[in-house]
């Protein structure tokens, strides 16, 4: 069923009794051309490239759970391409890009809602450091503007600017970033991988791979055993949990990052900001409630729940930025496990198996990634070569010596 | 989380950092015939469990003393302590 103004009138006006399912839930076949196992935001924009794009058939989309359940429901919504390295700047503007015409391609109401992002620089140093990933974005096709002080208290002039050890230098701004409806993400591009003839099956947990003479075969689940031509996994948050069965260590440590949800308060926040000197993202959601977030709690955690102390170091980093927030009331928080990765940048890659392909490490950027993430994922899988703008971003990196340090921090997964 | 370091007491996790697994301890020998891989799993690569997990705290704003905590990773529950000098001294190091 194609969405439209006429038909939501018409269902509007016949009690709404003429909506259906919006996708199939079929019990799986013996054998797929293509798995994709997980069902989160990446597994089905992968399934959904890979059978419009790619001309896929045959290609199933296995979940543990139900579909979205995972971290693509668990995250602030940004969307942005704001970044400073070779290796990740294209890739995420081509996302951005995809983002821009997504609900058009899906004929779903994802919410996009391009209304920028702001990040704050509190020395001379950020103020140049902004500049050069300014003239990076810039040269990858996306846009940016260093804006000064004086632009920056006209846009925000609820901003704390003269703290004694933060005060604000300058920003960066990108004004096609924005936030998008996270869940509905997910519900759209299943609907469409669905509408390609994709089989989305639900409560089916991979348990095993059937391996023979170092080759992929296909899946066991608890539904039984599938086979697969190729097998694509893209589960991030629980990455090592399931390639460990496939006998693969990764680059990867899992993570617990923590989010907020405020009361709902009247419109003041116009879009993203980042505060530069603690960490500290805010947004304001539709329904008016701030939604915002910091630092990882810094250890390793499969828990899907912080601890305090993050959430005071969290709420006094906004605090610090934008005082009037102080006597808004939390609603929610909640953590999400996170692929923390040894540099920062996340996997598009084969593995050493034959038909068995990986995608994950994505940190605590997942979300803006998606539609690159399963447009590449979806070509790799098609052409067994990376996407142009996935080419950095491989499981070897490491011995090669290529890292994507975009903090430039190291090997420590818990400080990207 | 509550760390009991085993000089100190229960003390408040947030006086620590976590640096990672405990296999860290285990440096590899640089000179070795194969170095290279070694160091590339040594330093980039890791088991990541679900459950109970080894691994590196420092008590940065207590005592600088270098532990070995095991711990869920699912539960956070935290079941044993150890100085990480006294872990490396029963592998057969001298420090």
């Amino acid at each position: 069923m194609r969405y439209s103004a006429f038909g939501i009138l018409k269902q509007g006006l016949t009690g709404n009794k003429g909506w259906k399912p919006v996708w199939r839930e079929p019990e799986p076949k013996k054998s797929y051309d293509y798995i994709i196992v997980g069902g989160g935001g990446h597994g089905l924009a992968t399934a959904h490239y890979l059978a419009k794009v790619y001309g896929g058939k045959n290609i199933a989309v296995l979940e543990k759970g139900w579909i979205g359940s995972g971290n693509i429901g668990r995250n602030t919504t940004i969307v942005r391409s704001n970044y400073g390295l070779e290796g990740n700047q294209p890739f995420y503007e081509m996302s951005l890009k995809l983002w821009e015409g997504l609900e058009q391609d899906l004929n779903y109401n994802a919410m996009m809602s391009q209304r920028g992002i702001l990040n704050l620089a509190h020395s001379d140093g950020q103020r140049d450091a902004y500049a050069k990933r300014g003239n990076a974005m810039l040269m990858s096709g996306a846009d940016a503007e260093l804006l000064d002080r004086a632009a920056i208290q006209k846009m925000c002039p609820f901003l704390n600017f003269d703290n004694e050890r933060f005060p604000i230098k300058a920003g960066l701004l990108q004004r096609r970033a924005g936030t998008a409806r996270h869940d509905a993400v997910a519900w759209g591009y299943a609907r469409s991988a669905d509408l390609h003839g994709v089989d989305i099956i639900q409560n089916c947990e991979v348990t095993g791979f059937q391996m023979k003479n170092g080759k992929c075969l296909g899946v066991q689940t608890s539904k039984g055993m599938i086979k697969a031509k190729k097998t694509a996994v893209c589960v991030a948050g629980a990455s090592s949990r399931v390639m460990e069965k496939a006998g693969m260590r990764l680059p990867i440590e899992s993570h617990v990052l923590q989010a907020f949800v405020s009361e709902g308060l009247k419109p003041t926040i116009p879009g993203v900001i980042t505060y530069g000197a603690g960490h500290f993202y805010v947004s304001q959601s539709d329904k008016g409630g701030l939604v915002f977030g910091g630092d990882l709690d810094g250890y390793n955690s499969y828990a899907q729940r912080g601890n305090l102390p993050v959430v005071e170091d969290v709420c006094s980093g906004g605090m610090s930025i934008m005082p009037m927030i102080g006597r808004a009331r939390l609603l929610r928080m909640w953590g999400g496990v996170m692929d923390m990765s040894m540099d920062g940048s996340p996997f598009i890659d084969k593995t050493g198996i034959e038909g068995l392909y990986f995608n994950g490490g994505w940190c605590y950027g997942g979300f803006k990634a998606t539609p690159a993430s399963g447009y590449c994922y979806a070509h790799l899988l098609a052409t067994d070569t990376s996407h142009e703008n996935a080419s950095q971003m491989r499981l070897d990196r490491f011995i090669r010596g290529n890292m994507i340090d975009e903090k430039g921090v190291g090997a420590q997964p818990n400080l990207h | 989380m509550i760390i009991n370091h085993p000089l100190l007491g229960p003390r408040d996790a947030n006086e620590f950092i976590h640096l990672g697994d405990e296999s860290m301890i285990d440096r590899p020998d640089g000179m070795g015939e194969h170095a290279a891989k070694e160091f590339h799993e040594y330093l980039y690569l890791r088991d990541n469990p679900a459950g109970k997990y080894r691994e590196l705290w420092y008590h940065e704003a207590g005592d600088r003393s270098w532990l070995v905590v095991t711990r869920d990773t699912v539960t956070h529950e935290i079941f044993n302590v150890e100085l990480a000098r006294d872990v490396a001294r029963s592998r057969g190091r001298s420090k």
